[in-house]
Formats: structure tokens, C-alpha cells, sequence
């Protein structure tokens, strides 16, 4: 099984990897098409503000490739934010993967959002033994919204909001997997071995 | 809901973690890495590790011990300790680390933190305020609590904010290893006026301290080094006193 990151600016990109290698996988690093087209499986991380990550991606043509992958791809937290519809970060328009905007928390409580919180409504294989309120790690002051078509996971901060979502073989995780203890470490490994 | 952190704090001197009372007398409390992953496994929400090593030299060697880390454990941790520049936080950040926590040298050039939240994002900036009472006001101390400054401590904590910081690392050098509760009445004051997440340090020695300092103290985290390292107070069992007690924690 061959499984690549994308290589781009994101700050969690040696996280994700260690997370990689306590499943036992050497995943790759990589920004080329072709390397990219030919693994099994591909994580797209992401830590960092929305309009600089869109066009470090812009700039290598990566906006484009993305969407064209048949593979099942898996983004993590701006990578979540990267591939749907707009973001209100730096009004950023985004890759478009998933029709639903990002938009800031209101403030109503503490911003960002920094800790543990729990995940409900749980559908689909990535979730699979994943348990209804099961805690994973947050770090963010933009969410995804709802959506009734691809919310595969809800989690309630000021409002609610999807943390989990998943269009075909496109998922994406708000919260941190690689740094959410037992929890997380299972998210990867069903994400594996989809 | 968002809970209630409880986060061990790892001193480390040359790769080992020692801590003292009052940041003195330091004492030796066991392998940076072991004890990390085992507070990991015992429920802790994040860790923090404190690199008090003397010299620049000694200190590179945190780059290879946040590498060791980041591979074995699977929570976020924080380092902090001599931290001053670009270089040392994306070496650090780099390595594996989630978040890097600055104090002497964000008070001697506040600009720091407008740096460093805009190069990597304020999520990882966590600024480290040391506080003591001195002539009966809250001052902001640095070098490891022993430099009193001019500066009001409730007036810094608005500035570090506004710079860009992502999280507050509030520690009260008053309570500081005295095992007599945290400081709710500065905690709160800070927690309740910032928009950023606020983290009591210094006092705790009782699990009430801990309900006292979340429910009085408005702490949105709670950190402890030394009654965690000499198993005074087991982290498992504190979490659980937490739930029952109506905090909401994750257990």
C-alpha cells in the first residue's frame, strides 16, 4: 500500500507522518503529479491561513489536480476548509470538492476553538467503531457548515458544525486525527484501510 | 462541548525532567519521553515541556527530544524555554511540535509574538506570563520568575492577545509550589476579559484545586508538574473526580 501527503506548506505535515508510522506505514511526501496519481491512498494535511495555503497550491497547479483524484483522499483541518466551497478567511475562494462554505465563528465564546470536543452523529466507513461522543482534538477559528448531503460527523461549538465530511472518495477531517489520541489513531487506520 | 484540559507539565534539563519548588531545588522526576507517554495514556489532555537547560548548546538538544516525542505520542504538546526567534520555533515546530511558548523574550521585544503568530499562525504561540504580586500589585516577572518588571500583569495579558497570541500560559509565582490552590481571583480576571484560551499554572495539591480553579478561576486548562511526576494526584483518577463533580472532561 502506498500512501502519499501532499507536500505543501502545512504546519502538520511531520505529525501526520509519525501518526502514519505508529500505524506501521512510511507514507511519502510528495508534490508531483504522477506520484501522487499512482498511490493507493492520499492525505492532504493542512495548518494555516486559507488564502496563503490556496495559493502556495494555485502556484503548483495542485488546486486543479486534486479534485481529478479517483483514490480515496483524506484532508485534515485546512485541508478540510481547503476543499470546500469559499472561505471567509481572507475571502478565499476554494477548491470546490464539497458545495458547503467556511465561515468564521461568531464571537460568542473563545476563539479559536482549542481542545478536545466531541464528534455525534457519525456515518460511514471512516467513522466505522468510531463511538457517538468521542472526544478528538481541535485547533480552529473557521468551520465548515452543515450539510445534510456530505456531513458525515457534527460537532457543537458556539454552533453546530460538520467535523467530519465525505463526498465519494473525497473525506475530510476538522479535528486533528494525528493528535487525537486512540481516537485519531483509529480515523487513520480505517482511512487506510478503506 | 469543548472540555476542560488537564495538562502535565514536563521541566527539562539537559533531556531530563526535573522540577523544582519554586523553580528551585531542582529534583529528578524520570525520562522526558517515558513520562510523557504515559501521562498520554493515563488521559491527559496535552503536555507541556519546559527546556530550563543553562546553555545554547544544551538546549539544540531539544530539537532531537521534541523528534523523540512527536513520534511516540499522540496528544499535542507545547515547548517552551528559550525561545526567541523564527529559527528556534520552526526548528521545534518542524520536529513535531504542536505549539512553541515564549516569556522573557516576548517581554523584552513584544514584537516576537506579531512575528511569529504571522509567520506560523497564532494556534501555535503560546505566551508564558510568570506573575507575582510586588508592592501589592500583579507584575509580570521573567528569567524564570525571579526578574520582577514594570509591567501590570492584567495589562500584558490584553497586549499578548492583541499581538497575536493564540493561548495564555498563566503562572502565578505566589502559589507557585505551594500546594495551596491556583490563583482564581488573577486567572479569572485574565480568562474572563481575553478571547483566547487561558491555562492556570502554580498551586495545585488537591483535586478541589482543580474544579476550584475551572468553576472560580474560569481556566479553560489547568497544568501541574509536580504532584502529576510524584503520582500525589493520579490523572485518571483526577478526571474522573472532574466528570463527577460536573466538569466537563475527556474521560
Amino acid at each position: 500500500m502506498k500512501i502519499a501527503i501532499i507536500r505543501y506548506n502545512a504546519g502538520n505535515t511531520q505529525s501526520v507522518i509519525y501518526a502514519l508510522n505508529r500505524l506501521g506505514i512510511e507514507p511519502i511526501v510528495t508534490d508531483n503529479q504522477e506520484e501522487l496519481r499512482s498511490c493507493d491512498k492520499i492525505i492532504f494535511p493542512g495548518v494555516g491561513e486559507a488564502s496563503t495555503a490556496m495559493n502556495y497550491l494555485t502556484e503548483r497547479g495542485l488546486d486543479k489536480l486534486i479534485p481529478t483524484f479517483k483514490q480515496p483522499l483524506l484532508g485534515i483541518c485546512l485541508g478540510l476548509q481547503l476543499m470546500c466551497q469559499h472561505s471567509e478567511e481572507n475571502d478565499t475562494k476554494c477548491m470546490g470538492i464539497f458545495p458547503m462554505n467556511v465561515k468564521r465563528f461568531p464571537p460568542k465564546d473563545k476563539v479559536p476553538q482549542m481542545g478536545w470536543n466531541s464528534i455525534t452523529h457519525l456515518k460511514g466507513n471512516l467513522l466505522k467503531e468510531i463511538k457517538e461522543n468521542d472526544f478528538v482534538y481541535f485547533v480552529h477559528s473557521y468551520y465548515a457548515e452543515l450539510n445534510g448531503n456530505y456531513t458525515i460527523a457534527e460537532t457543537d461549538y458556539i454552533l453546530p458544525y460538520s467535523s467530519a465530511i465525505q463526498k465519494d472518495n473525497f473525506y475530510a477531517v476538522q479535528f486533528h486525527a494525528e493528535k487525537s489520541s486512540e481516537v485519531g489513531a483509529k480515523i487513520l487506520k480505517n482511512f487506510v484501510s478503506l | 462541548m469543548l472540555t476542560k484540559r488537564i495538562i502535565p507539565c514536563l521541566d527539562v534539563k539537559d533531556g531530563k525532567t526535573v522540577k523544582g519548588v519554586n523553580f528551585e531545588n531542582l529534583r529528578d522526576a524520570g525520562d522526558p519521553v517515558e513520562l510523557g507517554a504515559l501521562y498520554a495514556e493515563q488521559g491527559a489532555d496535552e503536555l507541556v515541556f519546559l527546556d530550563i537547560s543553562a546553555t545554547l548548546e544544551k538546549r539544540k538538544t531539544m530539537v532531537e527530544l521534541v523528534r523523540k516525542v512527536a513520534s511516540k505520542i499522540n496528544i499535542p504538546f507545547t515547548v517552551g524555554g528559550g525561545i526567541s526567534s523564527i529559527e528556534d520555533v520552526s526548528a521545534l515546530l518542524n520536529a513535531g511540535a504542536d505549539k512553541i511558548s515564549i516569556n522573557s523574550s516576548a517581554v523584552k521585544d513584544p514584537g516576537l509574538i506579531d512575528r511569529l503568530a504571522l509567520e506560523f499562525g497564532s494556534q501555535c504561540v503560546v505566551v508564558a506570563i510568570d506573575t507575582r504580586l510586588y508592592n501589592g500589585a500583579s507584575r509580570v516577572h521573567t528569567h524564570g520568575g525571579t526578574k520582577p518588571t514594570e509591567i501590570d500583569t492584567f495589562d500584558w495579558a490584553y497586549e499578548v492577545e492583541q499581538r497575536g497570541a493564540g493561548e495564555i500560559l498563566l503562572t502565578s509565582m505566589d502559589h507557585d509550589g505551594t500546594k495551596n490552590g491556583f490563583a482564581n481571583d488573577t486567572t479569572s480576571k485574565i480568562s474572563l476579559r481575553a478571547n483566547i484560551p487561558v491555562i492556570a499554572s502554580g498551586g495545585a495539591g488537591k483535586m478541589e484545586h482543580f474544579i476550584d480553579v475551572f468553576k472560580n478561576g474560569k481556566a479553560d486548562a489547568a497544568l501541574a508538574a509536580s504532584i502529576f511526576h510524584f503520582k500525589e494526584i493520579k490523572i485518571k483518577k483526577l478526571k474522573h473526580y472532574l466528570k463527577e463533580n460536573d466538569i466537563i472532561v475527556r474521560c
